[in-house]
C-alpha cells in the first residue's frame, strides 16, 4: 500500500465518521455541525480527485450555504418552541431500515467493482472541441457550452425554488422584508468584519468568474461568494434585506437566466438553440457568466433569508 | 526544488502541525468555553501560518505565494472575529459570570 | 503525491456507504430537519460515486462532463433543501412540531 492510498483511506474514514455522527448525533445542533464538517471533508475528497471546480462548489454551497440554512432553521424552530427530542423509531423499523440500507450499499459496491477496468470518458472529446471556443477550463466549457441547457435549467430551478419559498409568505407580510431583523452592536467586531470583508469578497467573486474560463472557478462558486458577502452585510446590521416587492431586486434575480435565454434563442440564428457562433463564443460565455453570477448571488442570499416576515 | 527549501518546508510544516495538535488537545481538555477558544484560535492561526509559509517554499510562482498569504490573512481575520462573537454570546448567556469578567 | 485509480475506487465505495447511511437516517428519523440532513448525505454520496468513477488517473483529473453535472446537482440539491426548510419552518410555526405524524393525519381525515 503506498502513501497516497493510505492518505485517501484516512480521508474516507474521516468522511464516514463525520457522516455517522451527522446521522446519529443525539443533539440536533451537533448533528448539523458534523454535517458541515462532513461537507468540508467531501470537498477535500474532490481535491484529491483533481476536481477542484466541484471542491469549490461543495465547500461553498454543500457545506457553507446548506449549513447556514440548517442553522437558521434550527434557531427558528427553537424560537417556535419545537421539541428537538431525538426520537428513534421502533427497533423493528430500525432493523429493517438498517438491512435495506446495507443491501443498497452492497449492491452499489458490487456494481462499482464489476465495472470493466480502463476508462477514457468524454475528456478527450471535450478537450478536442474546446480549442475552438476560447474557454480553456473544460468544466466551464461543459457547463456553459456543450451542456448549456443543463445550466440554463439549473438557473431557472434556483429561481423557481425562491418563488416557492416566497409563496409561503402569508398575505399580511407579502411584499415585505425577508428574515428576522438583525441586531449587531454598531461598534462591535461583527460590524467591523462586515465592513472589512465585502470589498475583498467582491474582488474575489469577480476573480473567480474571470479565472473560471481557464482555471477552476465559475459562476456558481462566485455567486456563492457574493451571497456570502450579502449575508454578512445583513448580519452585521449595515444594510437590511430589500423588500421582496422591489423592482430592482426582481430585475437582479431574473437578469442572469434572461440574458442566458436571450443569447440562447439568438443562437437559433447560428443554427441551434444555445449555439454560439465560434468567433463570439468567448465573449458570449463571459457575458452569460457575469450576469448569471450576479443573479445566482442574489437568489442564493434570498433563499437563505427565507420568506417575507416584516413590513417594508 | 533545492534541498534547502525542502528542509525548510519539512521543519515549518512539522512545527505548524504541532501547533494544530496543541490547539486540538486544548479544545478537548480545557474546562470552559473561553479557554478552549483561546487554545483554538491562537494555536490554529499560528499553525496555519507556519504551514502556509512551509508550502510557499515549494511554489516557484510569486503570484501563487501572494494568494497563499491572502488565504492565511483571511483565515486569521475570520477566526479572530468568530472567536470574539462566540465569546461575547457566551458572556451574554451567563450574565452573572459576565459581569464579574467585565469588572475584572 | 497524486491519487491513483485505486484511490478513486476507494472514494467510489465510500460514496456507496454514504448512500446507505443517508438512506438509513432518512428512514429512522422522524424530525424533518434530520431527514433533510440525511437527504443531503445521500446526495453527496451519489455525487462522490459518480465523480470518482469518472476519475481518469493522476494528472488527468476527473472527467469534466460528470464534474459539470455534479456542480449542477449540488446547486439543485441546495434549491430543494432551501424549499424543504421553508416548509418545515412553516409547519413548526403553525403546528409547533417538526414531525409528520401519519397516524394523526389519517385520524383527522376520518373525522
Amino acid at each position: 500500500m503506498n502513501a497516497a492510498l493510505l492518505l485517501d483511506a484516512g480521508l474516507c474514514l474521516l468522511i464516514l465518521t463525520a457522516a455517522v455522527l451527522a446521522m446519529t448525533g443525539r443533539d440536533l445542533f451537533g448533528a448539523i455541525a458534523f454535517f458541515i464538517v462532513y461537507g468540508i471533508l467531501i470537498a477535500l475528497a474532490w481535491v484529491r480527485l483533481e476536481a477542484v471546480d466541484v471542491a469549490l462548489a461543495e465547500a461553498a454551497i454543500g457545506a457553507g450555504l446548506t449549513g447556514v440554512l440548517l442553522i437558521g432553521a434550527w434557531s427558528l424552530l427553537r424560537r417556535a418552541g419545537v421539541s428537538e427530542a431525538h426520537e428513534l423509531s421502533h427497533w423493528g423499523l430500525r432493523l429493517v431500515a438498517g438491512l435495506a440500507s446495507a443491501a443498497t450499499t452492497v449492491v452499489l459496491a458490487a456494481a462499482v467493482l464489476a465495472l470493466p477496468p480502463g476508462r477514457e470518458g468524454l475528456a478527450p472529446l471535450v478537450t478536442e472541441r474546446l480549442a475552438d471556443h476560447g474557454v480553456s477550463n473544460p468544466v466551464t466549457g461543459v457547463l456553459l457550452d456543450f451542456r448549456a441547457y443543463d445550466t440554463l435549467m439549473e438557473s431557472i430551478v434556483l429561481l423557481v425554488a425562491l418563488v416557492a419559498v416566497w409563496a409561503l409568505t402569508p398575505a399580511s407580510a407579502w411584499g415585505g422584508v425577508p428574515g428576522m431583523r438583525q441586531h449587531a452592536r454598531p461598534d462591535g467586531v461583527l460590524a467591523m468584519f462586515g465592513r472589512l470583508l465585502p470589498p475583498i469578497g467582491l474582488v474575489m467573486a469577480v476573480y473567480l468568474v474571470w479565472a473560471g474560463s481557464s482555471q477552476p472557478g465559475g459562476a456558481f462558486q462566485a455567486g456563492t461568494v457574493l451571497a456570502a458577502v450579502w449575508l454578512l452585510v445583513v448580519m452585521a446590521g449595515i444594510y437590511d434585506e430589500p423588500p421582496i416587492s422591489s423592482g430592482l431586486l426582481r430585475t437582479a434575480l431574473v437578469a442572469g437566466p434572461a440574458v442566458f435565454l436571450a443569447i440562447g434563442i439568438a443562437g437559433l440564428g447560428a443554427g441551434a438553440l444555445l449555439a454560439y457562433p465560434d468567433e463570439y463564443a468567448y465573449g458570449l460565455i463571459l457575458l452569460i457568466e457575469f450576469t448569471l453570477t450576479f443573479s445566482i448571488g442574489a437568489t442564493l442570499a434570498l433563499l437563505v433569508a427565507g420568506r417575507a416576515r416584516r413590513a417594508a | 526544488m533545492s534541498g534547502f527549501a525542502n528542509v525548510l518546508t519539512v521543519i515549518l510544516v512539522s512545527v505548524g502541525l504541532v501547533f494544530f495538535l496543541a490547539g486540538s488537545v486544548g479544545l478537548l481538555r480545557f474546562p470552559d468555553l473561553h479557554s478552549r477558544l483561546h487554545a483554538l484560535t491562537k494555536a490554529d492561526n499560528l499553525g496555519l501560518g507556519l504551514i502556509a509559509l512551509g508550502v510557499a517554499f515549494q511554489i516557484g510562482e510569486p503570484y501563487a505565494i501572494v494568494k497563499l498569504a491572502l488565504v492565511w490573512l483571511l483565515a486569521v481575520l475570520a477566526a479572530a472575529s468568530v472567536a470574539q462573537l462566540i465569546a461575547r454570546s457566551a458572556l451574554d448567556r451567563l450574565p452573572a459570570e459576565g459581569q464579574a469578567d467585565r469588572q475584572a | 503525491m497524486m491519487a491513483t485509480i485505486d484511490s478513486a475506487l476507494l472514494f467510489a465505495l465510500t460514496g456507496c456507504v454514504l448512500i446507505g447511511l443517508g438512506l438509513y437516517g432518512f428512514i429512522v428519523h422522524a424530525h424533518l430537519l434530520r431527514r433533510i440532513l440525511a437527504f443531503n448525505v445521500i446526495g453527496s454520496g451519489i455525487f462522490l460515486l459518480f465523480g470518482a468513477l469518472g476519475y481518469l488517473g493522476a494528472g488527468q483529473g476527473t472527467d469534466p462532463v460528470p464534474q459539470a453535472l455534479i456542480i449542477t446537482g449540488i446547486v439543485v440539491a441546495l434549491s430543494l433543501t432551501a424549499f424543504a426548510i421553508a416548509l418545515v419552518i412553516k409547519l413548526a410555526e403553525e403546528e409547533k412540531t417538526a414531525v409528520l405524524d401519519a397516524a394523526k393525519t389519517a385520524e383527522d381525515l376520518h373525522e
